[in-house]
């Protein structure tokens, strides 16, 4: 049961870990990475930085999606800017910029060059909602794809075969492992996390909510639906093109179809199953996308005795599991698994007075 | 301080104001009062900038807004609640409120990220304004976590409300605000609007079925008759007036 769940202050109303199980999670869970960045496997560690990268990408999707209530099909195009901006910088920056301090140079450029992107992406959302939108932006990720593949443009993305990405190098810390890299991505994950909490217990975040939740409300509260769109459009792209550039540091070369509809379609599905327009949801989402595969990789195995022959089944079964998945959550738990957890936490706190 | 002169508004082949000419006095109290279908709440979103009129113009603190959008009319003070209440479903009692407050925040996009700093000190000013000025005034303490779904329709009202009032409104709209309520809910809600008036000199805009309650405590009274104004004036001259008493009970055989 809990106690001392009386505020004396607006401050501590204010928190966002605002009673002790919510803290002792998190705390708990920061503790658990640093751990598993030490002791955990090769494997392990690289199912992680997967994880850690798609889930910054998903926060961007749920403050456009989650939050605004605008959905995009086309997000995959913004982790792809964010990939190729800090390969083509890297590139063409040589020298220039010193290599100790490029990292914090071309990220931020990147991440600015994709929200500048997000923007015009997003303006047809002004006119339209919906269906409609998502078949607008289903075009930005065609666009961009089809792009980054012309002849024109290969000697810098490489076109169709793709192209070797950089390391990053932190004031001369090279980051050429994957265990490294986890501790980068971890970091900047949670940073982003963060940023999108932070987001919505202050005005900007109310606004988006509010133009999701009814826009003609929202508007005579004097929210300009022109400006909060965008820039919501404008966030949820910058935090894509920042997983992007985190992606392109850990793979050692990016190709165009890793950003293809099925990535956009990912982020979507994760945002679902993890529950929309809520900070822990694509923690959630993003947890049981990447794992699924690997837990059914390994239990048909397990009962096929490691028969390579039937291995080849193993993909089909992995695709047909995440569809059922996603209508599972569509039919029983249509926000997501942040639902269950909070109804977990609802109990734990009544315990042991009341259920439900 | 709110001025409107000769509108007229026509969807397609409907007029649905012709010529509505009247002022809401500064401290004051107007209502708007019409039958069914005589364009009250047309009226109400010509005035907050939902509709475009055909002709006329609206002045706000003698300055004609007729052209402005409705989150910049918010932006200069004017602030309105719904016939049919539009708070936001997803949010908290609280939450709504502060939606209230939007425009009088300075937080940009990057202090919002950060949140620590200039972003909570303002957080933190608005939470303590709109707990003094808007939920103790308004007696909403208890439900001020509560999910919107769950209030009751009178309360959700009160909290519509709340949340016009955190804008610090200089000219406050209320469209049909005891509209469906029962006698006490409809004296309580009376009690909170005279209040308002009389703590905070807001000038307020009624439109309302309810005669006792516009009776009561309307000051200056506008009625509407199919999209026409038929008459203006205090309640006892409107309502001793033979085209009011006309629109309303039907010409004596």
């Amino acid at each position: 049961m809990i106690n001392g769940n009386l505020k004396a202050s607006y401050a501590a109303d204010e928190r966002v870990l605002n009673n002790s199980y919510k803290q002792l999670f998190v705390y708990g869970m920061m503790a658990v990475l640093a751990c598993f960045a030490t002791f955990a496997n090769d494997y392990m560690i690289l199912i992680a930085c997967k994880m850690g990268i798609l889930l910054i990408a998903v926060v961007g999707v749920n403050i456009l999606t989650g939050y605004t209530g605008l959905i995009s099909l086309g997000h995959a195009a913004f982790v792809a800017i964010g990939a190729y901006g800090v390969t083509i910088l890297d590139n063409v920056l040589m020298g220039v910029v010193p290599e100790g301090l490029m990292f914090f140079v071309i990220v931020p450029l990147a991440v600015a060059i994709t929200a500048i992107i997000g923007i015009f992406v997003g303006l047809p959302s002004l006119r339209v909602k919906g269906l409609y939108l998502a078949v607008a932006t289903l075009a930005a990720n065609f666009i961009v794809i089809f792009l980054i593949e012309q002849d024109l443009f290969a000697p810098w993305t490489g076109g169709m075969v793709g192209v070797n990405t950089p390391s990053p190098n932190l004031l001369g810390w090279v980051l050429d492992t994957n265990r490294e890299m986890f501790i980068l991505i971890a970091i900047i994950a949670f940073a982003s996390l963060l940023a999108a909490q932070n987001l919505i217990r202050t005005r900007v975040g109310r606004a988006f909510i509010a133009i999701r939740d009814r826009d003609y409300s929202a508007e005579i509260l004097g929210i300009s639906l022109l400006r909060y769109k965008l820039t919501s459009f404008a966030l949820s792209a910058a935090f894509c093109g920042l997983a992007g550039a985190m992606f392109a540091y850990f793979y050692a070369r990016i190709l165009p179809e890793q950003f293809e509809l099925d990535l956009s379609l990912e982020l979507v599905a994760a945002l679902i199953v993890g529950g929309m327009g809520r900070t822990m949801g694509p923690v959630f989402g993003v947890i049981l996308i990447v794992m699924m595969p690997e837990v059914i990789k390994v239990v048909f195995a397990y009962f096929t005795g490691g028969d390579a022959s039937a291995a080849r089944y193993t993909a089909p079964l992995q695709e047909i599991a995440f569809g059922l998945l996603l209508v599972f959550f569509l039919l029983k738990e249509p926000l997501g698994i942040n639902q269950i957890t909070d109804r977990i936490l609802r109990a734990a706190n009544r315990w042991p007075f009341a259920r439900g | 301080m709110l001025k409107i002169e000769d509108l007229h508004l026509s969807f397609g082949g409907i007029k649905a104001l012709q010529g509505i000419s009247f002022e809401a006095r500064p401290g004051e109290i107007t209502g708007v009062i019409g039958p069914n279908g005589a364009g009250k709440t047309s009226l109400f979103n010509a005035i907050s900038g939902f509709y475009t009129p055909d002709r006329g113009t609206v002045y706000f603190e003698g300055r004609d807004i007729t052209g402005l959008s409705p989150d910049k009319r918010a932006e200069l003070g004017l602030a309105r609640t719904f016939q049919n209440i539009a708070l936001f479903r997803g949010m908290t009692v609280l939450d709504n409120i502060k939606l209230g407050g939007h425009t009088r925040l300075k937080t940009n996009v990057w202090q919002a990220l950060r949140y620590f700093g200039a972003a909570r000190r303002e957080e933190l000013e608005l939470r303590r304004d709109i707990e003094e000025r808007v939920i103790d005034f308004l007696e909403i303490d208890h439900i001020r976590k509560y999910p919107i779904t769950m209030l009751p329709y009178g309360l959700q009202k009160r909290v519509e409300l709340g949340r016009a009032l955190a804008m610090q409104p200089k000219v406050l709209m209320l469209d049909e605000p005891v509209a469906g309520m029962n006698r006490e809910e409809t004296a309580d809600m009376a009690r909170f609007i005279l209040d308002v008036q009389e703590q905070f000199g807001t000038t307020i805009l009624l439109v309302e079925h309810d005669m006792h309650m516009v009776m009561d405590i309307c000051s200056h009274i506008v009625v509407l008759n199919f999209g026409q104004q038929i008459a203006s004036g205090t309640p006892a001259e409107v309502s001793g007036n033979e085209d009011v008493i006309e629109a309303y009970l039907g010409a004596a055989a």
